[in-house]
């Protein structure tokens, strides 16, 4: 087994290497499309985005005395990947839990796609096409990797309570689904542990597991908290890869994460949290000059390496 | 001592209406926490309603046998809904909190004198079961070697075994669904289900309500069986002796609650029959042990087994070994 797993993770070194390489040589389709469509945009907190398909508007949740996310006005546009970044406490992953459902807020109007979803409940949200993935990965550990993938599925006739009884009614459906959660087992690399129980994977499988179980609902636009922490380099690039798929295939990607160098190389917007407001939003390199970004979090060594001799 | 007429006994136990009924209600149980991850302690309550619903619909309005079956059902429905609402968008500890507490007050409220005239208080009430006796096919009594049923056991167990075996039925078509596979998913983790848009509340609630009818029927059979009931049969010892018998056969297994409820029965009859023989055989001296203690020593026993089957096996006897040692959470 061990053989086996080395190289695997050769393999996967090999192909993240390869992805890194093309990266770097030109920017995909997607990122060229989104920096289309956001090359007017200033970089004012707030702005608003030729094709908006997120828009919130005076969000706030207070814990207590604590005001924990207060936005006034936010956009996200489709079809780009955007990044939330802040210090820890800035209120990223409490606006990741109000907009999807998780948590309520104490005011805030929200919609997705045109519709007006404020206060829906999660699982709803979900069904409009929001999905999220949670920061400590929740993979449903006695459940096989393949009944995790099916379960994403909306619109199973045979979830229903009747129906479930009546196994010709949803036997064709199932097959489908299967077909498509074997499909995307194979495209993230998880096709050998098809059969095994979630709960022996590694956590990285997990991260895997949990992205790939999300689009299982199709969604059109998917909220990643922190898809990288606790993820070895190698992995760290394939997940990049995918996310990088994912938004050239047409799909809106938010994603909260701390390691800069991540953000960087693949969002295309970047909106910087801190004591819950936002205090900055712009194209990566804007942001990396940003003073207000520089003073709150990234401090004056991140924001000047690009210009650092060594 | 008679070796035979101790196992015999003892066999007599472990397939008897009783072990079938228990079984019967554990299924339930099982739908609640084994699949559904629902800490339900106060199964005894839905099968209080079940049978009061069934006795109270034959004495009280003269209706048939199987609508009073069916009312008891509608009970634990309500019941269900009732313990439901308020407490499964909660944390699992307050559902197990609820039930143990409503289980309690329904068996007080039932041998109450306010209700005397309906549920005849603490003397309960008698002879509402007549329908299914006429009903018994058998003419004579089944005598297998030192086994002996008479014709009335052997219809009740047909009729037992068969709603219990039918009930198992019931829940690995459902388990085996799609639906089965929300309701595991709930159980791993809520908030993973819901962000696949899945209704939580509305399965948890539908499980519990599936679950507390098979506990309402189980209630109702164990009325029928005995032609007698009272609200100080129903106490909440019984909810625990579901779990042992669910946790013994091995949660999450379609055929757990049945092996568990027959193993059950035959160690606690195989105890009670060989102690008292045992006892007038001479070999345990009456310093020791008295007769009256038998029942609380088998008890002691079986729990003792259980504790030995929690460190040797502790999925159960058929539950998956592998599945226990994933680290939930």
């Amino acid at each position: 087994m061990s053989d086996d797993s080395h190289e695997e993770l050769l393999a996967q070194r090999e192909t993240a290497h390869d992805e890194e390489r093309q990266r770097e040589a030109e920017p995909s389709v997607g990122a060229r499309r989104a920096a289309a469509a956001l090359a007017g945009v200033a970089n004012v907190p707030g702005v608003a985005k030729p094709d908006p398909i997120l828009v919130a508007d005076d969000m706030s949740r207070r814990f207590g005395g604590v005001t924990a996310v207060e936005v006034e006005h936010l956009e996200v546009q489709r079809g780009t990947i955007t990044a939330l970044i802040g210090p820890n406490g800035a209120g990223k992953s409490t606006f990741f839990n109000l907009i999807t459902g998780f948590d309520k807020p104490n005011s805030g109007r929200w919609s997705f796609d045109g519709k007006d979803i404020s206060g829906a409940p999660s699982f709803r949200i979900a069904r409009h096409g929001m999905v999220r993935t949670f920061q400590l990965t929740k993979a449903l550990t006695r459940l096989t990797s393949l009944e995790n993938l099916m379960l994403g599925a909306t619109g199973q006739r045979g979830e229903r309570l009747l129906a479930s009884l009546l196994r010709p009614s949803w036997a064709r459906q199932e097959a489908d689904i299967r077909a498509r959660a074997e499909e995307l087992l194979g495209r993230f690399n998880l096709t050998h542990m098809r059969d095994e129980f979630a709960g022996t994977m590694s956590g990285g499988q997990r991260k895997l597991l949990e992205m790939a179980r999300a689009l299982m609902v199709k969604p059109d636009m998917i909220l990643l908290d922190e898809p990288m922490a606790g993820v070895n380099p190698a992995l760290t690039q394939s997940l990049l890869g995918h996310i990088e798929a994912l938004r050239d295939e047409g799909m809106t990607i938010v994603l909260v994460e701390h390691d800069m160098d991540v953000i960087m190389s693949i969002s295309d917007w970047v909106v910087c949290f801190a004591q819950g407001q936002v205090i900055a939003e712009g194209r990566p390199d804007d942001i990396r000059r940003d003073t207000a970004v520089i003073d709150a979090y990234l401090g004056t060594h991140r924001s000047l390496q690009e210009e650092d001799p060594s | 001592m008679d070796v035979l007429a101790v196992l015999s006994v003892a066999i007599r136990g472990a397939l008897g209406p009783e072990a079938a009924i228990y079984a019967l209600a554990a299924i339930g149980l099982n739908i609640h926490f084994g699949y559904t991850g629902l800490l339900n302690f106060g199964q005894v309550g839905f099968m209080l309603v079940g049978a009061y619903g069934t006795a109270i619909s034959v004495l009280s309005f003269d209706a048939p046998l199987w609508v009073g079956v069916i009312v008891g059902m509608a009970c634990a429905v309500v019941l269900a809904l009732i313990l439901g609402i308020p407490t499964l968008r909660l944390r699992g500890d307050y559902l197990a909190i609820a039930t143990i507490a409503a289980a309690e007050v329904l068996r007080y409220v039932y041998r109450s004198s306010f209700a005397e005239p309906v549920t005849g208080g603490v003397f309960g009430l008698v002879q509402f079961a007549d329908g299914l006796y006429a009903l018994n096919p058998f003419s004579g009594p089944l005598e297998l070697g030192p086994l002996r049923f008479s014709d009335r056991a052997l219809w009740l167990m047909t009729v037992a075994w068969g709603t219990t075996f039918l009930a198992a039925a019931l829940v690995w078509l459902l388990v085996h669904s799609p639906w089965g596979r929300v309701l595991r998913a709930v159980r791993e983790d809520e908030d993973a289900a819901r962000s696949l848009g899945k209704n939580v509340f509305a399965y948890k609630m539908q499980a519990l309500v599936l679950g507390g009818v098979l506990g309402a029927l189980a209630g109702s059979l164990l009325a029928i069986n005995s032609q007698a009931i009272t609200p100080d049969a129903f106490i909440p010892i019984i909810t625990f002796y579901l779990w042992t018998i669910m946790i013994l056969g091995g949660a999450s297994r379609v055929l757990g609650p049945i092996l568990g409820s027959i193993v059950f029965w035959f160690l606690l009859t195989f105890l009670d029959a060989f102690l008292r023989s045992a006892m007038s055989a001479g070999w345990i001296p009456g310093t020791l042990l008295v007769p009256s203690d038998i029942g609380a020593v088998r008890f002691a026993a079986v729990g003792l087994g259980l504790m030995l089957l929690m460190m040797f096996r502790p999925a159960g006897l058929i539950g998956n070994q592998k599945e226990l040692r994933l680290d939930v959470r």
